[in-house]
């Protein structure tokens, strides 16, 4: 095990009486409110690894004053990261990196990769907004999804990631002044997309139903106050941002909770931005369901989902967005000013990945159900651990990641420092009195992360 | 009385304000979303797009290959800023190149292509209202680009000298008038964008005429944006320069290059740029709040792909050398063929394309679907259409302001295989017959 920060992923949760620690497969993800330099370099020293990279905002001598950076990018390189390197070979190094999966993607995704790559063709230029045989299949895919027809050259678009469509999204549609309405706790980087596109992030937070108990919580317990919600909606408004499932919380959005805020959609004649990576990671009890496909939603709903997180290949970095094309088309408008083009032989691979899963849809056998089943045990086993251990896990109904909540522990830690929120502080004394000191860890004190992952690694901690 | 329109119900559903963001407007046109179309309509021989139709060196696929079956790790987010294995060899690989050590992870951002380079390097320097000088002709996308930043393209065009009273035959007779290029200067100029090789002139600038450029980047305070994505491939001795290398130079200096061309898999789109440290962290910047990472295994395949490059350097063996001689043949071949048919060609120094003066064909251009369209916009459709051969017209690579000076020139890219360029030499033949 090694242990490294890294930047990419972590939420922002809204501050509160509850502390939770994201766990997340390979990353401890943390709130990070006004987190300083002065912080994190002595996270440095705590944690004590080759640092091979000197986090420095402003030590390198500037050139030029005129070679500063543009004002759109004014504040956003500080959305704090840390960057560890892993001494790969220290055994009692914890590996505490980003959310993705440490099991292989299915053999046909891996082996449709390399059957394209010896093709020639397909090591070239493909069509800028999707590879032909991409698009086609995802009309295909998700024209059952929703019940209707999808143009695959005018209503869908082929893009980096899920965070490329997202980019994409921001760049078309939001413009400068506009407000965003951004639901907390969300992926981190709803904000600086935003606040690039020259945009004021409104946000509104989930809160736990005021009549449950801390155990046995699950991420359906976290909900909108609807007359909360209502009051952020402003002429100003363009656009509301829901990521469903949620990240990090798990909740699967309910019809009725997705029917608030349609309404509210149209009411207020806004946009409607739907991320849905995790779409297929639904368990037992649960159903996702698309807010483009309510009423009234299709005309000003963007839908964003990865082949990513639907392969496990996270480093495929494939993603789309689906919706009208009037909408759609200002998404390849930023596309061909932008990056023009995604990977070929990716997409290829991607494209024959869904077509073998479309045969299969609704069948056990059915990667986007097979997966959803396997993760489901291992999201149990790791609530059961948890619990164990006198933590509070709020289940998550989907997706990758799972909360838990500390404060049980009662944990005091004065001599963390005072200026901190309390889960960094909470998770800096685990790195330092948990891991770094190499004691005989039980299952009491490793925060798993994510279940995405084959559960005896956690265990051969102990 | 007049009859009020039956209210379109439709409209109702869209929003009732502007829907795009203005910073989109006027960049939706697209030469290659039109021209790719039109020759995947017609069944056409290809000499359009930039890209090759043989396949990538064995080398090079294998690579690829061996990263998709090389574990979980490659399936999975690598770095964001690059590949580990990448950026440390793109640093060696260009520290001996420059002659100067370049930091893997200070100096480097690995991007989704030369384009996402680009991107990154517009969105992070350019302002509103800032100016960005570019010379003409031009890679389309650098136009849209700073115009997406707010920023005002400011044009200096190539010119053709003729060299002793005879045609400007090569792209070695096409330059800069330096009282020209100095008068562009001023305190908001930001950048300066250049293109070595050039597309689609296939000019290779020489280090004088670089150095012009840097001390006018010097004097007058601006960064260098150099996109020398075709690096490699140099022709009749011709030598690729680095302006980053000139004196003064490296701190102002973005240089961006391409796998995709270094090793004919375009379809891979893996790029980079490389500059100081504080200039490229802003480009990081940009890189994280827009696609963040990208993809791990072609990263790998590119980084296995430089480090054979690294130890065969200069010898017969490397595909830097073999790519170049390669089109060198490809070029005099397509070369010779048009100027037996009267299209005059200008010979390139460098890179993929070879523009030709069309300027002496009589053709009856009877196409009422082009009518208000550029003259080489309406040759290369009508060449498409009737003799089923793509090309692209120069007058997209020059600025709105001066496209209909040089309406004269069309495209051809001969980075194709020869049964490829027989057939269009058979088509031409035909038709000067």
């Amino acid at each position: 095990m090694w242990l490294e920060l890294e930047r990419s992923r972590h939420t922002h949760f809204p501050l509160g009486i509850h502390i939770f620690l994201q766990l997340n497969i390979v990353g401890l993800f943390f709130s990070y409110m006004n987190i300083t330099r002065r912080t994190l370099s002595s996270a440095c020293r705590w944690i004590n690894i080759n640092c091979i990279r000197n986090i420095s905002y402003s030590q390198c001598a500037m050139t030029s004053s005129r070679h500063i950076n543009s004002k759109r990018i004014e504040g956003l390189d500080k959305n704090v990261w840390v960057a560890f390197t892993s001494v790969a070979a220290d055994p009692t190094i914890v590996n505490l990196g980003q959310g993705y999966p440490d099991i292989p993607p299915p053999a046909y995704v891996k082996e449709a990769l390399a059957n394209a790559a010896a093709v020639d063709k397909l090591n070239q230029y493909t069509r800028g907004f999707g590879h032909p045989s991409l698009v086609k299949a995802l009309s295909q895919v998700y024209g059952k999804v929703y019940g209707h027809q999808i143009d695959p050259f005018k209503e869908i678009l082929v893009t980096v990631g899920g965070y490329g469509s997202l980019f994409s999204t921001m760049q078309a549609l939001v413009e400068v002044g506009d407000e965003v309405i951004i639901i907390e706790p969300f992926f981190d980087c709803y904000v600086p997309m935003v606040r690039m596109a020259g945009a004021t992030p409104v946000l509104i937070p989930l809160r736990l139903r005021s009549n449950k108990e801390t155990s046995s919580v699950s991420s359906a317990d976290w909900v909108l106050d609807p007359e909360e919600l209502a009051s952020k909606f402003t002429s100003k408004t363009k656009a509301i941002i829901i990521n469903t499932p949620n990240n990090p919380i798990g909740k699967i959005f309910t019809k009725g909770e997705l029917q608030t805020i349609s309404d509210l959609c149209i009411k207020h004649d806004t946009l409607c931005i739907s991320d849905e990576v995790y779409e297929w990671l639904i368990y037992k009890g649960h159903q996702h369901i698309k807010i483009a496909t309510l009423p009234g939603m299709w005309d000003r709903t963007i839908t964003i989902s990865s082949a990513g997180k639907t392969f496990s290949v996270t480093g495929w970095k494939l993603g789309w967005s689906i919706g009208p094309e009037h909408l759609i088309k200002h998404l390849q408008t930023v596309m061909q000013n932008t990056l023009y083009t995604c990977p070929t032989p990716l997409q290829e691979a991607v494209a024959q990945g869904l077509l073998r899963d479309y045969e299969l849809m609704g069948q056990p056998e059915c990667y986007f159900s097979s997966l959803a089943v396997e993760l489901e045990g291992k999201r149990d086993r790791m609530a059961a651990i948890l619990q164990d251990v006198g933590m509070s896990p709020i289940i998550p109904e989907g997706g990758y990641f799972m909360c838990v909540d500390v404060t049980p522990l009662n944990q005091d830690l004065p001599h963390m420092g005072d200026d901190e929120p309390y889960d960094y502080k909470f998770v800096k004394w685990m790195i330092k009195e948990k891991v770094r000191k190499n004691q005989q860890l039980d299952a009491t004190s490793y925060l798993r992360f994510k279940w995405h992952t084959i559960p005896f690694i956690y265990l051969t901690f102990v | 009385t007049v009859n009020e329109k039956v209210p379109n119900f439709e409209f109702r559903l869209i929003m009732a304000r502007q829907l795009h963001a203005r910073r989109i407007e006027g960049i939706d046109k697209n030469i290659w979303v039109d021209f790719t179309q039109l020759a995947a309509d017609y069944k056409v021989v290809n000499l359009g797009q930039g890209f090759p139709d043989f396949s990538p060196p064995s080398y090079i696929q294998e690579a690829l290959c061996k990263a998709v079956n090389g574990g979980c790790s490659m399936h999975q987010y690598t770095h964001a800023f690059g590949h580990p294995p990448l950026v440390s060899i793109l640093a060696k690989f260009f520290g001996r190149v420059v002659g100067h050590e370049i930091d893997a992870f200070e100096d480097i951002l690995v991007t989704v292509g030369a384009y996402q380079a680009l991107f990154c390097t517009f969105q992070a320097l350019v302002d509103e209202d800032d100016e960005v000088i570019i010379i003409e002709p031009f890679f389309d996308c650098y136009q849209p680009m700073v115009k997406m930043a707010g920023g005002k393209g400011v044009y200096v065009p190539l010119r053709p000298v003729s060299m002793e009273g005879g045609k400007a035959l090569t792209s070695a007779d096409w330059v800069l008038s330096s009282e020209e290029l100095a008068s562009k200067f001023n305190p908001r100029t930001k950048a300066i964008v250049i293109n070595t090789p050039n597309n689609p002139l296939g000019k290779v600038y020489k280090r004088e005429e670089l150095q012009v450029i840097a001390d006018l980047c010097i004097k007058h305070d601006v960064v260098c944006i150099s996109d020398e994505v075709y690096e490699w491939l140099t022709y009749d001795g011709a030598k690729h320069v680095k302006i980053a290398s000139l004196p003064g130079m490296w701190e102002r200096t973005v240089t961006i290059g391409s796998g995709g061309k270094s090793f004919s898999a375009t379809g891979w789109k893996v790029g980079w740029a490389i500059g100081a440290g504080p200039i490229v962290k802003h480009l990081k910047t940009v890189h994280q709040n827009s696609v963040y990472h990208c993809a791990t295994a072609a990263q790998e395949a590119v980084a296995q792909g430089f480090q054979r490059e690294y130890e065969l350097f200069g010898t017969p063996e490397s595909y830097f050398l073999q790519l170049p001689e390669m089109l060198n043949q490809k070029r005099k071949k397509l070369a010779t063929c048009l100027e037996s048919v009267g299209l005059q060609p200008i010979l390139p120094e460098g890179g993929y394309f070879m523009i030709s003066d069309i300027s002496s064909l009589k053709v009856d251009l009877n196409d009422p679907s082009t009518q208000d369209e550029p003259h080489d916009y309406r040759f290369v459709k009508w060449l498409i259409k009737e003799k089923g051969l793509a090309t692209i017209p120069v007058s997209a690579f020059y600025s709105p302001e001066h496209r209909k000076d040089f309406q004269n020139y069309i495209r051809f890219c001969f980075v194709k295989e020869d049964s490829t360029l027989n057939a269009a030499e058979d088509i031409l033949r035909k038709w000067s017959d």
